[in-house]
């Protein structure tokens, strides 16, 4: 196994077989990782919010679904990847605290989710697996060799999709 | 609608959510005291402005389980804040409320998730009490919510918050305890209009 590239909430970054590209304990957060079977490059973004228009003077593209996505394909393009044959899988979305009612907090993992993948659709980027919604948080780690895409949850067992 | 972020806070403004932290948090310590019925030190709470790489790390490693307790606030300002502690702290103050010896460890059940729930809302709305008695505002709490999970994925929920905002968050921690120090974060969420109530009703105009 490679090294292991660490991208913090809010962040994104690229990286080549036999690298590991991770993010930890995504929680209303998405993790969203894209990459190319042949060359075997891949990206990972953690967006924290579904869109960039509902903030004026953005400074940080990788905060959110439509920016950061958008950021992402230019990078990993740029790391030798072929957009036709880019795949893309997410994870995260969940809902950390049961609260009732339609508050925003609960409601911002699903609307993350809903954002990215209308963005990968827009950009034509198929969205081959996800893991997404529910209670509880995830660390995920996308393989470059592989192109597996593992999922590591408190008191669940390993997920690769 | 506000016309400032959160990065944009000058010193004085600073000084007044340093200062209402230090009265919140030290409302709540004297609240838990009471109600444990011990004598408890606090050391001096630490307001910090952090950005969210940071956040995610602040209290431990991302991926080590902590315990958050979520409350949203209404009336004359709306928003939500949180309580936080690592498992350790938090087993140490159920213990104490249950009348367990110090040294008990055992995964929570029900009983206990109850107990912190109940912590985590005097420990809150003590907080709250005190803001509201500084700013002369109304400020009601709804019922708490809580989560154990890793520290990122908790942490993901206020800094979703403050990520609308700008790119910084607010966190206070407090220590307090007697022989056992237990630690806890603090992290108040006011929306950006909520902000402006807070500071007018305590002269201040931005």
């Amino acid at each position: 196994m490679g090294n292991i590239v660490k991208v913090g909430m809010a962040d994104l970054n690229v990286c080549a077989a036999p690298d590991v590209i991770t993010t930890l304990g995504l929680g209303s957060c998405i993790g969203i990782a894209l990459y190319d079977p042949v060359t075997k490059i891949g990206g990972l973004a953690h967006i924290m919010l579904p869109d960039s228009n509902l903030m004026k003077n953005n400074t940080n593209v990788a905060k959110f679904a439509d920016t950061g996505i958008e950021e992402l394909l230019v990078r990993v393009e740029k790391a030798g990847a072929v957009k036709r044959r880019l795949v893309a899988k997410i994870a995260g979305g969940a809902k950390m605290f049961e609260v009732s009612g339609t508050s925003e907090v609960g409601n911002i993992g699903n609307r993350n989710a809903e954002a990215s993948r209308a963005k990968l659709k827009s950009l034509g980027i198929p969205l081959i697996a996800e893991d997404t919604g529910l209670n509880y948080g995830r660390t995920v780690e996308l393989h470059c060799d592989t192109g597996d895409f593992l999922i590591k949850s408190v008191g669940k067992p390993q997920k690769i999709i | 609608m506000a016309e400032y972020s959160l990065s944009d806070v000058n010193d004085m403004y600073y000084d007044v959510l340093k200062e209402l932290g230090n009265i919140g948090a030290g409302n709540a310590t004297t609240a838990i005291s009471n109600m444990l019925n011990i004598k408890i030190n606090m050391h001096v709470p630490q307001v910090e402005l952090l950005t969210f790489q940071k956040l995610g790390s602040a209290i431990c490693p991302e991926d080590e389980e902590i315990v958050g307790v979520y409350l949203e606030v209404t009336q004359d300002i709306s928003g939500s804040m949180m309580f936080l502690a690592k498992l350790d702290s938090t087993q140490a103050l159920v213990n104490k409320l249950m009348g367990r010896p110090d040294d008990y460890k055992k995964e929570f059940d029900e009983m206990d998730m109850s107990a912190i729930k109940e912590i985590g809302n005097i420990i809150a709305s003590s907080y709250l009490n005190a803001l509201s008695t500084m700013t002369g505002l109304c400020i009601g709490p709804s019922v708490p919510y809580i989560a154990i999970d890793m520290a990122a994925a908790i942490l993901s929920v206020p800094a979703i918050e403050f990520g609308k905002i700008g790119d910084n968050a607010l966190l206070i921690t407090t220590v307090f305890g007697d022989d056992v120090m237990i630690e806890g974060y603090f992290i108040l969420l006011p929306d950006l209009e909520s902000y402006d109530k807070i500071l007018a009703s305590l002269g201040i105009h931005m």
